[in-house]
């Protein structure tokens, strides 16, 4: 099922990637580079010009590449405190904390998205609150920035970071801690140099957990940010709507946006044997 | 030895990480009681925008969608966990057998890949098809993406059961069939519960797959809700999205005390 509906639709994807668009939507089988030309290659109006590098698209997957890697640290300094919190628990109280964090990931992204605009816009409880307590005089206008957007990815894929670690800390012996502590390490070298070693493989697939839906997100820039803020979610959605579109051009961003996926989890794959092997 | 485990400042962080996972959903559900017709001001509790959603100007379309929202949520979750028992079976049951890995890797491609290059990919397959998008594209869309979350549970749990109760079956002289429906599958029934459940608010919940799929006029709950939003957040929403959340925690809570019983009857 999954083959048939899922890997053959990718590869029919690569394929589009490669097609002449139609007006009003849809394709021409015709086979071009025209999609990806257009996507790294600005030749003027008419098409006649030498080529330049076009800087609009890289510049919006720079933008999505640097705020997936800012939410994915915001969520590791956020995310690894609370993953080991919760793992060095009675067991009894353990599954209580979990079910806490896993929650919100279960309740819908959309309903979670707005429920977050709702708090930080204009004229929100937060703002109000803020300024109830005499912090700020003004708004924040946190609403159409990078802030929001960065906000809402670190609000939406937290839990993807507490989990893995979660699992890893559990397993962790802390007699290598107590080892360490022994032959007076100080507590903070003794994470850095003791434990993180050991949990890594937690702490890395967390931080794919978290880079890689962030990279592709499109609820939270499209609902709490603006022009300012465009991410590659929105620019694949918008060849697809309407007459406005353009099937080869958005099939070749998702090829991209695919490929950059693909070269993160090859490194994480090739440093997990790298790691097996040590 | 109780100092190498505590580190100071992990409390405070692991309460904030609850706050800012909490908050904005706490003042949802508190402003959808709020009986104002600004989104901004107190104007006392009332249930008026949970009677609107039901009765309001919106309402027909969000029983539509609402309606398509459950039966497509109820036909894939029993389809994609179907699927997930069979495949946990021939994955974990079925010893080795050549491409083992490939199909592992493939059961769990749809956690990996962005959602919006599934949609993008999916939207293609059926346009070269040659299917109408609408209700049966979503349905197909939605059982592809739910097998991974029905695959996990089950998998789990049949992993924790010993091969030893269907032999003993077989030694008993029940048929293959036999040994499957009375001994296995009501062992395995708490993954299958578990993972059913997940599957169920997977599909519920999916909205960026659904959008590119649902071909013009079709809605469900999340599409319509983002039409609304679009324009504005509206108190009827916030009740909407109230509701939605209950049902989730309600889902999320079974499949929990699911597990949990069935981990005390661990084999």
């Amino acid at each position: 099922m999954i083959g048939v509906f899922l890997l053959i639709p990718v590869l029919l994807m690569a394929v589009y990637s490669f097609l002449t668009k139609e007006f009003r939507g849809g394709v021409i089988w015709d086979f071009t580079l025209a999609a990806y030309d257009q996507f790294f290659f600005n030749r003027g109006l008419f098409g006649d010009e030498p080529p330049v590098i076009e800087w609009t698209y890289i510049s919006i997957f720079w933008r999505s590449i640097w705020q997936a890697a800012l939410a994915t640290v915001a969520c590791l300094l956020v995310g690894f405190p609370t993953a080991w919190f919760i793992a060095t628990r009675p067991p009894s109280q353990r599954s209580v904390w979990l079910f806490l964090i896993t929650i919100p990931y279960w309740v819908n992204l959309l309903i979670r998205t707005v429920s977050l605009k709702f708090l930080i816009r204009d004229n929100g409880p937060l703002n109000e609150f803020l300024m109830g307590l005499g912090v700020i005089t003004d708004p924040l206008p946190l609403v159409n920035t990078n802030l929001a957007v960065q906000l809402g990815l670190f609000y939406s894929y937290l839990p993807f970071m507490v989990l893995p670690i979660y699992a890893a800390v559990e397993r962790y012996n802390f007699a290598l801690s107590e080892a360490a502590a022994d032959l007076y390490a100080p507590r903070w070298t003794i994470l850095r140099e003791v434990v993180l070693p050991v949990v890594k493989p937690g702490v890395v697939a967390g931080c794919l957990l978290v880079f890689v839906p962030s990279l592709g997100a499109f609820l939270a820039p499209d609902l709490l940010g603006g022009a300012k803020t465009y991410m590659i979610g929105s620019l694949i959605d918008e060849q697809f709507k309407g007459s406005q579109g353009n099937w080869p051009f958005g099939a070749a961003v998702a090829v991209v946006l695919m490929t950059l996926v693909l070269i993160a989890l090859f490194l994480q794959a090739r440093a997990a044997a790298k790691g097996a092997r040590e | 030895m109780k100092g190498v485990r505590h580190y100071p400042g992990f409390l405070g962080i692991t309460i904030a990480c609850l706050v800012v996972l909490y908050a904005p959903l706490i003042v949802v559900t508190i402003y959808s009681f709020n009986d104002s017709n600004s989104i901004t001001s107190w104007g006392g509790f009332s249930w008026r925008w949970y009677a609107d959603v039901f009765t309001g100007p919106e309402a027909d379309r969000f029983a539509a969608a609402a309606w398509n929202s459950i039966t497509i949520a109820f036909l894939a979750a029993t389809a994609s966990t179907a699927i997930a028992v069979a495949a946990a079976l021939a994955m974990i049951r079925g010893g080795r057998f050549k491409g083992k890995s490939a199909t592992y890797a493939l059961i769990n491609l749809p956690l990996l890949v962005p959602e919006i290059v599934t949609a993008v990919a999916t939207l293609i397959f059926f346009s070269t098809i040659g299917l109408t998008t609408g209700y049966l594209t979503i349905l197909i869309a939605h059982i592809t993406f739910c097998i991974p979350f029905a695959y996990l549970p089950i998998a789990a749990r049949l992993s924790g059961i010993e091969e030893t109760y269907e032999q003993a079956a077989r030694d008993l002289y029940a048929t293959r069939a036999q040994a499957f429906w009375l001994i296995l599958l009501p062992l395995l029934m708490p993954g299958v519960i578990s993972g059913y459940l997940l599957a169920f608010i997977i599909s519920l919940d999916d909205f960026i797959i659904t959008n590119f799929v649902k071909g013009a006029g079709m809605e469900t709950l999340p599409t319509a809700i983002f039409g609304s939003v679009k324009q504005g957040i509206k108190p009827n929403i916030m009740a909407i999205s109230t509701l939605m959340l209950a049902v989730s925690v309600l889902f999320v809570t079974l499949s929990y005390l699911v597990n949990r019983i069935g981990q005390k009857t661990r084999t």
